[in-house]
């Protein structure tokens, strides 16, 4: 006999216990999986996969980089779905960001290092807030649906971008601007690049940089979550716009100014992108990321936190992925299987975490003592 | 045992948590053909009890037994099977039917399909053998609550419930609604029905119960006849003390005008006047009282007042402070309200939907109103962490903790209670109410009273929208009768009798018939 109740809530232990099981639970499906199709032996299907990872220090840097990266994102989503704002629009954000700092970069390399580097934030994250606040203001003024409306302005970044690379490249369809500041010897070498200005020559232990700016990133977004009068103002218009408008607090200008601070951390994350990995910019600079941040942020219930650990885990899988494709001779989707595979288990553990199930042999609930 | 009861618990024992001990080892019988009224203070444990026998819970210890039968209730499916009916507060309908469909729903009919005529038919014929007012083919996004209520009671019917369970339907009900329910209550009882009925209006125990089971904190303390009983009695078995159940009603004194309403005018969205040239004036150091059949206005104008709704062109809402400042309300919206300094407290009719934030613990809510006080970007918790420790302690609120557990969790007693008590804390100039005992039991309603008048005695004026005309004639000074979006009158609460407020409430309606 299974009943099924809903849980009255869940200890964090026990919530955090139910998801490392499916994920353990999703690696073993894998390795089986993996197994059957390839006949190897289990254990270096194991090896293999975390080597795609942490094989060697460059891939173990590749990690960090597109853990820290997908986080940011994550983190600028936050504080949109925490207001229950669908802003689906993280790709174009990113693209927008990324297009304000390679301007900069590209135009204004004579600006020293430092003030360089801070003005391409600053402008990457100010095109990142127009994007995000512009479905924002169209919310707030008309109710218009912010999920299409966001979904659409990832078509324009995109379009948007595709028409600066041709314009600065001079050849009509050109999808890729070549890497920017990267002639050795010229003046302009490194300028605009995070972790080379300091120490001078490519090294993948530049990735630090990325690294702790974005663990701040997180701690601050938690804050502001947590602590701010805006933070506490966007949980309230999460839950019930009409409490909110009760409580003197101004929804439509919540609206905006939150999706402002949401495309602003997705505009940054377009910078780190072009600044400390790719020094480039193509349509695919957010290569469907900020698809997956979505996913990421919704799994972490909006906890900046959470979303480090579940961006390790989707970079993890995606790593092993490609690792064990190219060690088994499988093709590319094979790294999108198991990352699938692993994401159903984890929004599957969702269930665990809010029903329970009893099992018992025809139990005569509770008889009395 | 001559005859089986309908339904007997034994030693039934349900917790939440380590702490909270929601029913303890409860034994109750429901005898066949008899209405029952369950009694207890808010948190008691009520609608917990019940709901185990709904299949909503299931009970930690203890057992149930059906017609004599021992049984085991897992689900809402197998309550229905047992033929057991539980009309929840919050209905469970489907906005986009019918009727006739969400009485259906989730039934399979022979093959697998249901003939629509003969459902139709079915119905017809419940709503004929009982009384009810019911049209199969209505949708319910168009229906009243009441109406909505009574879908729900002919869907349990339908599914051969023999025994119906009530939480707090009168709640939500005017006076006339209340009548019709209880004729249909008797006619079922006639028909060998058993029924348990939970509510916290005393005089509705006596009118329409045969015997009354008290709860208090969880414990079963008794039962009589109701024959036998008293409000008074019943109160007392309640509480586990003697209460006095009379309000106090201190004569206004030193009154000055607060806030001086003139011509507002309101539509809603659909262009549809909702008040008509309501002009009053609200004293500081009175209790003004607002009757009317629900709908007539009531909620609009408390609305208007706290910059909720527009007003329309040649409405004037004055606001004078105890200084004797004057400013105009007109276009504020409520931040504006705050930010120039006016105490505005407001107590609106549905809490979660605009007043609380359900998911959010006490804390979170008392900040609702604190979170600013603090300068510079970081919102204020110590004082709403403070403020939330003392209304848990002044009004005896039932909660594990402040912190944690989501308002929505709460009984609904010990929700009003924190609405309550963090509207009161600001100390108000403007205190408005929309039934503010709505769903709480007889002695925090007393409680919440005096509240009031404490307010009212330092010198805020007051505003009480209520539905019980008793407690509006002993509680307020003056009684201001809306009717159809209009003043009808405005009388003195002392010299005035409820009929004279019951015709003023249906007044302007006949002369618009007429
Ligand atoms: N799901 C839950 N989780 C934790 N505590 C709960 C839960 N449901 C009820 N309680 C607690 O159990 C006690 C009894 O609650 P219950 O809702 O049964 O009271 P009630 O008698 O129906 O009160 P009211 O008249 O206010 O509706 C209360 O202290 C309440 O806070
Ligand atoms: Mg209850």
């Amino acid at each position: 006999m299974i009943r099924i109740t809903k849980r009255d809530g869940i200890s964090s232990l026990l919530s955090v216990a139910i998801r490392v099981i499916a994920v353990i639970a999703a690696l073993i499906l894998c390795l089986i999986i993996t197994f059957l199709f390839t006949g190897r032996d289990p254990l270096r299907v194991l090896s293999e996969m975390v080597g795609g990872s942490f094989g060697t220090s460059k891939r173990m840097w590749e990690f960090l980089q597109r853990t820290m990266i997908l986080s940011c994102i994550a983190v600028g989503l936050a504080p949109a779905f925490k207001m229950h704002f669908w802003n689906v629009g993280a790709e174009g954000q990113m693209l927008m960001g990324g297009l304000g700092a390679l301007i900069l970069m590209k135009f204004c390399w004579v600006i020293p290092s430092l003030p360089l580097l801070i003005l391409m934030a600053l402008l990457a994250i100010l095109f990142g807030a127009v994007w995000g606040m512009i479905p924002g203001f169209f919310k707030a003024k008309w109710n218009a649906n912010e999920t299409l409306f966001t979904l659409m302005m990832n078509y324009i970044a995109i379009q948007i971008v595709l028409y600066f690379c041709t314009i600065w490249e001079g050849t009509v369809g050109t999808v890729k601007i070549g890497i920017v500041n990267g002639e050795a010897g010229a003046p302009s070498y490194h300028k605009g690049w995070i972790g080379e200005m300091f120490t001078g020559n490519f090294n993948d232990k530049d990735f630090m940089w990325l690294v702790l700016i974005v663990l701040l990133v997180v701690v601050a977004m938690w804050a502001y979550l947590r602590y701010t009068k805006q933070g506490y103002e966007i949980s309230v218009v999460g839950d019930s716009v009409n409490t909110a408008k009760y409580a003197g607090i101004r929804v439509n200008k919540v609206y905006v100014r939150s999706m402002a601070i949401s495309g602003g951390v997705c505009g940054f994350a377009g910078f780190l992108a072009v600044s400390a990995v790719s020094r480039t910019l193509t349509d695919l600079t957010a290569d469907g990321r900020g698809f997956t941040a979505i996913i990421i942020a919704w799994l972490a219930h909006t906890n900046p936190y959470l979303m480090l650990v579940f961006a390790a885990l989707y970079t993890f899988m995606e790593l092993a992925g490609k690792q064990m494709a190219s060690a088994f001779q499988l093709n590319d989707y094979y790294s999108k299987i198991l990352t699938g595979i692993v994401l159903f288990f984890v929004l599957g553990c969702e269930f665990f975490t809010n029903y329970k199930v009893h099992i018992s042999k025809k139990h005569k609930g509770g008889a009395a003592k | 045992m001559a005859q089986t009861n309908a339904i007997e618990l034994r030693h039934i024992t349900k917790r939440f948590g380590q702490k909270v001990i929601a029913n303890d080892d409860i034994s109750l019988d429901l005898r066949k053909g008899e209405i029952l009224a369950l009694l207890g203070e808010n948190g008691s444990g009520k609608t917990t009890l019940m709901n185990m026998l709904g299949g909503i819970y299931f009970p930690d210890e203890g057992q149930i037994f059906v017609d004599g039968e021992e049984v085991t209730i897992r689900s809402p499916k197998d309550s229905f099977r047992y033929g057991i009916g539980m009309i929840h507060q919050h209905f469970k309908l489907v906005d986009v039917f019918t009727a006739a469909e969400n009485i259906v729903l989730g039934l399979e009919g022979e093959k697998g399909r249901l003939d629509k005529n003969s459902i139709r038919r079915t119905v017809r014929e419940i709503a004929e053998r009982y009384g009810f007012d019911i049209d199969p083919d209505q949708k319910v996004y168009d229906m009243s609550v009441s109406q909505k209520q009574t879908v729900e009671i002919v869907k349990v019917l339908y599914r051969g419930a023999n025994t119906l369970i009530l939480d707090e339907p009168t709640a939500v009900l005017t006076p006339q609604e209340t009548d019709k329910l209880f004729a249909v209550m008797r006619n079922m009882k006639k028909d060998g029905k058993a029924i348990i009925i939970i509510t916290h209006k005393l005089h509705e125990v006596l009118d329409v119960s045969d015997r009354v089971a008290v709860l208090r904190k969880g414990k079963y303390i008794g039962d009589v006849e109701t024959a036998t009983a008293t409000q008074q009695s019943l109160t007392d078995m309640m509480v586990g003390r003697a209460v006095a159940l009379n309000i106090d009603r201190p004569k206004a004194e030193k009154c000055v005008d607060r806030l001086i309403v003139n011509n507002l005018t309101v539509l809603d969205k659909e262009g549809v006047k909702k008040l008509d040239k309501v002009s009053f004036t609200a004293m500081g150091g009175e209790i003004l009282g607002i009757a009317g059949v629900a709908g007539s206005g009531q909620k609009e104008l408390l609305e208007a007042i706290a910059g909720l709704q527009p007003e329309e062109e040649g409405s004037e809402i004055r606001y004078i402070s105890p200084e004797g400042k004057e400013m105009s309300l007109i276009g504020m919206d409520p931040l504006d309200i705050i930010n120039s300094g006016i105490l505005l407290s407001f107590v609106p009719e549905d809490r979660f939907g605009a007043g609380l934030v359900g998911s959010m613990p006490i804390v979170d809510n008392i900040k609702l109103r604190t979170y600013r006080d603090r300068k510079g970007i970081l919102a204020d918790r110590a004082k709403a962490q403070e403020l939330a420790d003392r209304i848990v302690l002044d009004l005896e609120v039932v909660t594990p903790n402040t912190n944690v557990i989501p308002i929505r969790r709460l009984s609904g007693g010990n929700v009003q209670k924190v609405l309550v008590g963090r509207e009161i804390s600001s100390s108000p100039t403007v205190l408005m109410t929309a039934y503010a005992v709505r769903g709480l039991d007889i002695n925090t309603s007393y409680m919440i009273y005096n509240l009031l008048t404490e307010q009212k005695m330092k010198g805020a004026a007051v505003i009480y929208v209520g539905e019980d005309l008793d407690v509006l004639l002993e509680l307020c000074d003056r009684i201001l009768v809306l009717c159809g979006g209009q003043v009808s009158g405005i009388v003195d609460a002392a010299s005035a009798t409820k009929e004279e407020i019951g015709l003023l409430m249906t007044q302007f309606r006949r002369e618009d018939k007429a």
